[in-house]
């Protein structure tokens, strides 16, 4: 456990960036206006599947008003190549087909064509000017009915399986015969959206000098300036991104789709052109989840020991390959120490949109089926479900379905705390209620980053770096640096730079920000004290190495110079001090999260109400306890999400029919209780303070959490996602109440 | 949404003249929850947008011996405001106090909650339970209608062009009389009800003197059943005579399938919260005996 002492880290500062956000103050994409500014509006495909014949903007470009129509046409001609978006390879085509159509629309909403125009009412109303012939073709929503042979082909002449792995460790055979229990369920879960509360937008500028300025809401600028140079085939060095508050991306705000065209219409028209999506855009348009199917298989001796296991996946992408399989893959088991598995995974292709990273994309799919099948083998053996759990808990050195060794981890603490949580014994308290609990795992991801420290003549520090803020982590890293410098985070002032003005930073996703560009400011702020101490011994006409520092006091011999006294010197003792680093940590350090969940289930409507949840988690080290609470609390808020109510609701023809917030349902304050957390640190010694990503394992337990609990309650085991009212009255009514 | 243009007249006469306009898409502005929300969308298109909130009659509240009458664009807050209300109509209270959420409220009134016609209307149930009378205005003179027989179909009133809805009118508690509002949502806030029940009963000590019901989002329209509250006149307080109404409820409705839920579902629902919304108005209704 981490036990060091620290004067920052571990406490609770307010934010740097406090006053902005709670003043209105604070920039976001839709606040950016410029001179001669031009808005775009996109025209979206009404059909989930169909060949565009034809396109004719004639009458849209007469319209008054508009300035610019562009299509894939637009784009430049260039040969098809595998291109790396951040993802894995993927081809060119591909790419700039979700951006703008390229022959055939592949789901409904699928962006055919833009317009730029004075307002956008006109812009809008122009849209609708554009004649697009479309030839219909049949559409194919989910993965068992792509697989099939008779299945409409999403991409001519390639099999809508578009790849499949297997993992194999062990025997799987001989470890069945061995068990005496055998469990094995079928389960479904439905495409679910991020659901950030800010549409995506974008602002494109292409400059009379051929550079292209972009101002959007993203996770990663440098993913949106490269993948915008690779669809417009222009050097990355002529794409310039600034990054705007964002509010809110969970994975949904990494891919690019409004920029590419923006920076075209902007190309055509010689002005900025800004675009901004709706929530239907949103829904339809942008990358939700996959929704899956799974088979998970299990067994496990009389006296508790899990002998083998066995996953088959099978993932919707949406329109172009990638469903998030693979990391389903590598977390489907991980909470366990199974001697014998074999995991089968399918990427399929279907008449949806195209599927983005999602809070541990892939994770809380895998664990609604593993978990569900954990708890039944529990009841059937009778043993309590965290004994069962402790009983296989992985552990340091335990190897997963899919290769790697764990270094330390923390399951068997979070199940510890869990079985020891004052809310696992607590009385239910009335009829129709039940208890559930889960675990789960993320594996998190280290990756690029850079930080820079500037050193103020008044001892503070100006600190630039990269990494958009969601969850505070201008904070976090600033506190990271702090520690280092021995001075109050206060006196760290964070800013989040332009693709110009920093280096190479990957997203704000994989749990990575708080681990990896903390880490980047921990070096730099490393490297502004090695300067220092040059300074010092300058000074103090000693060597360098006869400086010693220590919480933010330089001293040699009897002499003394605190950071800040040192500071002022510097002008005088050879100019500023800049340090800087960048990364690219390994050290990488799972998370594993747990759920003790309360519901009771209406029996007369099917309806669930979540009366008590604690969220357990493994955070390493808690840089700042609120904000590791906030990512808690937040996942577990998706999570009951994706457990109770969201789903895409498809028509047949492949209509999202609950294209609003209004009836895509998530969790309201009002359907939520008090989300209690309790965080466990064992320090992942792969990072200097210890920490590891805290952003997603916290939603991989809710949705077999809840299940359990429901199954506590009922007697009904709930096998598809989401657990609606009617989905529980329907299966209650079949067991017969 | 495509440029309109707005009036904002001050008196009856006044508005039903620009809704007569010849040749003009015209609709009339309350509170512009559902109006504005469906612009935005395309679902519905105007040339010009007439706001009624500034005319006296139509933001008249008053309790008296005659009844309460509320005009038809005072929004939800006012009504559950007054303390004087809440006591006397306690049904049409849950109704107004769910609908959206409390910025709603501000702004959302029982006028454009009828005038909007949608079957999920969560006012529109309570008004008909408790037999409230609409009061329009129009081109022909002033009528008065059952709220019953104002939605016609999903979106369609029975108003004709120009005319405009000015109050809404319901008669004085009997003593012995309690109603309820409840609505099935799979949330707790901003939800359209899968199922919604409104009930109304008079008791004469153990036994129903009268009593109404209607539904939500079962039908194209709000759905009276008549047959339900009838049904219960002369019956003992009991729950016999509860399932037997909330039987018929469930047989009258007609809901379909979609993504708020399938038609088999919805009828369990229909018998569920019509029992539940008759019970609830008993307990009030023993209060005031
Ligand atoms: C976020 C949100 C949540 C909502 N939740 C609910 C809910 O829980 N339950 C529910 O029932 N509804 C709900 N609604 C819908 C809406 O708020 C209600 O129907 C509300 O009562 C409409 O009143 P309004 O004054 O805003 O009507 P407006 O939008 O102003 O008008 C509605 C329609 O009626 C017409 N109209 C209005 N007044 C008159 C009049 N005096 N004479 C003739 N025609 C008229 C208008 O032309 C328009 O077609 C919600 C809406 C939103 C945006």
């Amino acid at each position: 456990m981490s036990a060091k002492a620290y004067s920052v880290i571990g406490t609770r500062p307010i934010r740097h960036d406090g006053a902005d956000k709670v003043t209105g103050r604070a920039l976001y994409g839709a606040d950016f206006t410029a001179a001669g500014l031009l808005h775009g509006a996109i025209v979206r495909s009404p059909h989930a599947h169909a060949r565009i014949k034809s396109i004719d903007t004639t009458r849209a470009l007469a319209f008054p008003g508009v300035k610019a129509v562009v299509t894939s046409a637009d784009f430049p001609e260039t040969a098809e190549r595998m291109v790396d978006l951040g993802e894995g390879d993927t081809p060119l085509s591909y790419a700039r087909g979700n951006v703008l159509a390229i022959d055939k629309v592949l789901y409904r909403g699928h962006a055919v064509a833009a317009v730029a125009a004075a307002s956008p009412h006109v812009a809008e109303e122009a849209a609708a000017l554009i004649d697009v012939v479309y030839e219909r073709l049949p559409c194919v929503l989910t993965a068992p009915e792509a697989m099939l042979e008779s299945a409409p082909q999403l991409h001519d002449g390639k099999s809508n399986l578009a790849s499949q792995f297997q993992h194999v460790l062990g025997d799987a055979a001989k470890g069945f015969a061995e068990a005496d229990v055998v469990v094995e369920r079928e389960f479904n879960t439905a495409t679910v959206h991020q659901g950030y509360i800010e549409p995506h937008n974008a602002t494109a500028l292409w400059n009379n000098d051929g550079r292209v300025h972009v101002w959007c809401s993203t996770q990663g600028s440098f993913v949106v300036r490269d993948c915008t140079a690779l669809i417009l085939d222009i050097p990355v060095s002529r794409v310039k991104v600034t990054p705007m508050e964002i509010g809110g991306g969970f994975g949904g705000k990494i891919p690019v789709y409004l920029e590419p065209v923006a920076a075209l219409l902007s190309k055509k028209s010689g002005r900025p052109v800004k675009i901004v999506m709706t929530r239907k855009d949103c829904f339809e348009a942008t990358g939700p989840t996959p929704g899956s199917f799974m088979r998970v298989k299990i067994g496990a001796t009389k006296d508790g020991r899990i002998t083998a296991a066995q996953a088959y996946l099978a993932f919707e992408a949406g329109a172009y390959p990638g469903a998030m399989v693979g990391p389903a893959g590598m977390t489907v088991f991980a909470p366990y120490d199974i001697p014998n598995a074999v995991v089968d995974g399918f990427d399929v292709v279907v008449n949806k949109p195209s599927t983005a990273a999602y809070r541990a994309p892939g994770a809380p799919n895998a664990a609604f089926a593993t978990e569900s099948v954990i708890d039944e083998l529990a009841q059937k053996l009778g043993i309590d479900p965290i004994e069962f759990r402790l009983k296989n808990a992985a552990k340091e050195g335990t190897r997963r379905v899919d290769g790697p060794k764990f270094r330390r981890i923390g399951c068997v603490e979070v199940l510890e705390a869990m079985k020891n949580h004052p809310h696992y014994s607590a009385p239910l308290g009335g009829p129709n209620r039940g208890r559930g609990v889960a675990v789960g795992f993320w594996f998190n991801v280290g990756l690029q980053s850079s930080a820079t420290l500037n050193v103020n003549a008044d001892g503070t520090v100006n600190l630039v770096e990269g990494s958009t803020d969601i969850g505070g982590t201008r904070t976090s890293i600033a506190m990271q640096a702090a520690e280092v410098l021995g001075i109050p985070v206060a006196d760290v002032n964070p800013s989040v730079a332009d693709t110009d003005s920093v280096g190479f930073t990957a997203v704000t996703g994989g749990s990575r920000t708080t681990f990896a560009t903390g880490w980047a400011a921990y070096e730099a702020a490393q490297d502004v004290v090695r300067q220092m101490k040059q300074r010092a011994a300058k000074l103090w006409e000693v060597e360098a190495a006869a400086v010693s520092f220590d919480s933010g006091v330089f001293t040699s011999g009897g002499r003394k110079l605190t950071f800040k006294e040192l500071a002022d010197q510097l002008p005088a003792t050879g100019g500023p001090v800049v340090g800087s680093a960048t990364v690219n940590p390994r050290g990488v350090g799972g998370s594993f999260a747990g759920n003790i969940v309360d519901v009771e289930v209406d029996p007369e409507t099917g309806k669930t109400t979540i009366l008590r949840f604690t969220a357990v988690q493994d955070v390493g080290k808690a840089i700042h306890p609120s904000y590791v609470e906030g990512q808690m609390q937040g996942g577990s808020v998706q999570g009951i999400g994706w457990a109770l109510n969201e789903e895409y609701f498809m028509g047949a023809d492949g209509t999202m029919m609950n294209s609003s917030f209004l009836d895509y349902r998530m969790p309201t304050a009002l359907d939520l209780p008090m989300i209690d957390t309790c965080i466990v640190e064992v320090a992942n010694p792969g990072h200097p303070f210890g920490v590891r990503g805290v952003g997603e394992a916290n939603i991989v337990p809710p949705t077999p959490a809840i299940a359990n609990a429901i199954e506590r309650a009922t007697g009904v085991r709930m096998t598809r996602l989401p657990m609606s009212p009617p989905t529980v009255m329907e299966a209650l009514w079949s067991a017969g109440n | 949404m495509k440029w309109f243009d707005y009036e904002c007249p001050r008196t009856v006469e006044a508005a039903v003249g620009l809704l007569s306009a010849p040749g003009r898409k015209v609709r009339a502005l309350a509170g512009g929850t559902d109006l504005l929300v469906q612009l935005r969308a395309g679902r519905r298109e105007a040339d010009l947008v007439v706001d009624i909130k500034e005319i006296g009659e139509l933001n008249e509240l008053r309790l008296d011996s005659s009844g309460l009458t509320i005009g038809a664009a005072v929004p939800c807050y006012r009504i559950y405001n007054d303390p004087a209300i809440c006591r006397a109509y306690p049904g049409l209270i849950d109704a107004v106090s769910l609908i959206g959420g409390t910025q709603i409220q501000g702004r959302a009134s029982l006028g454009g909650n009828l005038a909007n016609a949608a079957p999920s209307a969560d006012a529109v149930p309570i008004l008909i339970a408790l037999g409230a009378q609409c009061l329009i205005a129009g081109p022909g003179g002033p009528r008065s209608l059952p709220v019953e027989d104002f939605c016609v179909a999903p979106g369609r009133n029975a108003l004709a062009p120009g005319e405009l809805l000015v109050s809404i009118h319901l008669a004085p508690p009997l003593p012995g009389s309690g109603a309820a509002y409840l609505r099935f949502i799979p949330r707790n806030e901003m939800d359209i009800a899968v199922v919604g029940a409104g009930a109304s009963v008079v008791l004469k000590g153990n036994v129903f003197a009268a009593a109404r019901i209607a539904l939500a989002s079962v039908a194209p329209v709000p759905l009276f059943v008549a047959d339900a509250g009838d049904s219960l006149i002369g019956k003992p307080v009991d729950e016999a005579s509860i399932n037997a109404a909330a039987e018929i409820a469930r047989a009258a409705a007609k809901p379909i399938t979609d993504m708020r839920g399938t038609a088999e579902y919805r009828r369990h629902l229909c018998g569920v919260m019509t029992r539940r919304a008759i019970a609830r108005a008993i307990a009030r209704g023993k209060e005031t005996n």
